[in-house]
Formats: structure tokens, sequence, C-alpha cells
């Protein structure tokens, strides 16, 4: 069984601590952060690559509806529980896969996370095996020796993207450097010798 | 902290240790030790060869565990001798194992597709230029900068400091070599000859990673050690 790393942000401690409780009997997660706020929450994103998020609404704001829309979106591969401690808009809660209330009880709320953690594993072990459209999109692109940035222009998807993307192809052609990359999408007559310059 | 059980001692007889892990064969000639040691122990060889058995085991025990974090001792009991412990696998590697790499390769390269046979050529004399250059950094300019250090001679303008951030990993090109090699190059090219050669890279890769983990955690406290007993006799 794979072992799922989770980032908790919330700004009680109370709440953070009584939920870190209630998830401790589950085998499949790792606590890899706990933060009481959305400051760093992009650089640990980058540093753990988390599969599971349980954070409060209320930490990401009204006004930033559309850029959590968006990054839920860049990275699906990330699943996204709320928190809830107060009354939250149900507009806004369109964007998680579930909820976690503070009336929830122990069994609810263990049961909640793993049926989404196998729900997610299933979707995900059967993509696995060969690479994505998207990901070929890319791959074609680091292979033609193009940065992230250009990628991300030529494909109208943010930096932080083009960076899942890349991660994932590297996951499952084991390949890691951008020269053997080229070799790879050769051998897969993705590309032509004459794109390589 | 150090969670880490020693394994071998001086009292480990040397054959012992080299049939409980055959990598440290290749540790071996580096130290100037030859085969044929008979039933004498760990301490009794490195003697005999003018080695410090604290620091050749020093060098075991991290080959035989990648988590193992040598302590302060540890680190006092190195000796100048692993300069010439990092020159020879240097040469291990340079003249020895990549050529002997590059002939299979080369074989294999001819009976491909010319289309795939240039590419994959190109990413190889790419990897070969990358560990060489690597490897003459560390000759030219950390190593001598090392021996300034030892016999106290002129001051050089450099630092571990430098060495620290500039270590660049060499087998990531290994790493896809092999995936190349195993997954992805047409099945009827060579066969036999693949496998054996990715059994060859296999060894190199393991043994590469070894040999990082020398220098970053023997050589760079060491010379950190070096660096610090300078400065306080100013």
């Amino acid at each position: 069984m794979k072992t799922n790393k989770l980032i908790i942000v919330e700004p009680s401690p109370i709440i953070s601590a009584g939920l870190i409780r209630y998830l401790e009997d589950i085998n499949q997660i790792q606590i890899v952060s706990v933060l009481d706020s959305a400051e760093s929450l992009q650089e640990k994103i980058v540093v753990h690559n988390p599969d599971l998020l349980i954070i409060n609404p209320l930490i990401i704001g009204y006004n930033n509806i559309n850029l959590f829309r968006q990054f839920t979106q860049n990275n699906p591969n990330i699943l996204c529980v709320a928190l809830i401690t107060t009354y939250i808009d149900r507009v806004f809660l369109k964007n998680f896969k579930d909820t976690i209330e503070l009336t929830d009880s122990k069994q609810k709320v263990v049961n909640k996370i793993i049926n989404l953690l196998n729900n997610n594993e299933e979707t995900t072990q059967n993509d696995t095996v060969e690479l994505s459209n998207r990901e070929t999109e890319v791959l074609v692109r680091v292979a033609k020796g193009m940065t992230n940035k250009d990628i991300s222009e030529v494909l109208n998807i943010s930096v932080h993207t083009v960076i899942t993307h890349r991660k994932n192809i590297v996951k499952k052609t084991g390949i890691k450097s951008v020269s053997g990359l080229t070799v790879y999408a050769l051998l897969n007559n993705l590309i032509d010798e004459s794109d390589i310059n | 902290m150090n969670y880490y059980k020693e394994t071998f001692s001086e009292n480990t007889k040397m054959a012992e240790l080299v049939i409980s892990n055959p990598k440290l064969m290749l540790t071996l000639s580096r130290f100037g030790i030859e085969l044929g040691f008979g039933d004498h122990n760990v301490k009794e060889v490195c003697e005999k060869a003018n080695v410090s058995p604290s620091f050749f085991l020093l060098i075991c025990n991290l080959y035989s565990n990648p988590n193992f974090i040598p302590s302060q001792d540890d680190i006092k009991s190195v000796d100048t001798k692993i300069l010439s412990y990092l020159l020879e696998s240097h040469k291990y590697y340079l003249k020895e194992k990549l050529p002997h790499i590059e002939s299979h390769l080369e074989k294999i390269i001819e009976a491909c597709p010319e289309k795939f046979a240039n590419t994959i050529n190109r990413f190889y004399k790419e990897y070969k230029n990358e560990v060489t250059s690597h490897f003459k950094y560390e000759e030219q300019i950390v190593f001598p900068y090392i021996y300034s250090l030892l016999d106290n001679s002129s001051e050089k303008s450099f630092s571990i400091k430098e060495f620290k951030s500039n270590h660049t990993n060499i087998d990531d090109k290994l790493n896809d070599l092999m995936n190349i090699l195993i997954k992805y190059l047409p099945a009827d090219i060579y066969p036999k000859e693949r496998i054996e050669i990715s059994l060859d890279i296999m060894e190199v890769f393991s043994d590469l990673k070894c040999h990082t983990l020398v220098e970053e955690r023997v050589l760079v406290p060491f010379v950190e050690l070096l660096e610090r007993q300078r400065y306080e006799n100013k």
C-alpha cells in the first residue's frame, strides 16, 4: 500500500492537534507538514509533493476562490479536503473533494479520508503505465530543448503545472535528464531527428 | 544521533569482509591492498599496506550502509590517503569502466537504425564529457587546494564550501542509459550484449553513488576540519 503525504493548513492549534489525533490510526498517510497560514504553502507543496491537502477554506479567503480553483485544476493529483470550522458558502466548497466538519466523529473522518485515498489510488494506478496526452505534449517540447517557461507559454499552462507534468514523466519513464528524454522521445517516434538542435 | 550499528571491526577477517559485501572488492585496490591476504584480519592487512585501519573501516562502513553518518571522531581518523583513494576511483571509472561500457555500446549503436544511432551516440558523449569535467574539476582545483592545506603552503582562494555547492550529480544520465537499454531500445538489437552492459552500468552506478557519499560525508567534513585548524593556528 502506498503512503500518502498529507499537509494540514488550519489556523487553530487546538483544531489541528485534534485532527492529527483523529488521523493517527490511518497508516496510509504520513503528515509531512502542519501550517497555520497559507504563507509557505506553495513552497511546502513543491518540496513535499503531497497527495492530500486538508485546509480550512477561511485561510484561502473569498477573494481567492478563482486562484484556488486554478490550483486544483493544475494539481489534479492533490486531493483537497475542506476543514469547516464556521459557515462557508457552498459555492466555495465545489473545489474540494470532500469536507470535514467540527461535529464529525472520529470514525466518520477516518472513513472519509480512506475512501478518498482508495478511489484515488484506483484512478492513478490506471494511468501510471502510459504518458497522458498532456504529458506527451510536454515531453516532446522538453526533448526539443524548450525551457519550462517557453513550454508554459506555448501550452498556456502555468510553470508550476509544467513542473508537475515533468515530475510525472520522470516517474513513468524512469528517465531524469533532458538528453535522456530526447532519446526516449526519438525511440518512441514522438519527435524526428531533425527536431533536435 | 547515529542509528548505525557497526558491522566490521579491526578483528574481522579481511576475506570475510569482502565476501559479505563484494562491492568492497573495488575499494581494496584503491587503498593499494592486494588480494591473497589469507586469513589475516583487517588490522593486519591494513598495517601491511600502510593504511590506517580505522579509516579503511570508515569507508567500508559507508559503502555497506548508505545511511551511515560518520562521527567527528571518524572524521579525525581520516588520513591523507583519501586523496589517492579518490584519484584511484576516478581512474577506475575513466580508464577501465567507461571504455568497457563504450565498446559494448558502440556495437549496439551500430546495429541501431541511423536516426537513433546519432542521438544515442550524442547522449553517451555528453555523459562522458560531464563525468570527465566533473573529475577534472576535482583533480585540478579541489585536490591541490587540499594538499595546500595539508602542507600549510601558500593560501589558495578557494574553500570547500564552493565544492559543496558545485558538486553535481553524475549518476542521473547513467540511470537514464540503463533505462533506455533495458526498456526502450528495440528488442532485436543485441539482446545478450545489452544484458551484459546493463549489469556493468548497474555496478558502476552503485559504485559511483558510494563514491559521492565518500566525497560528501568524509572528504567535505575532513577538509572543513583542516580549514578550522588552519584558521585557529593563524
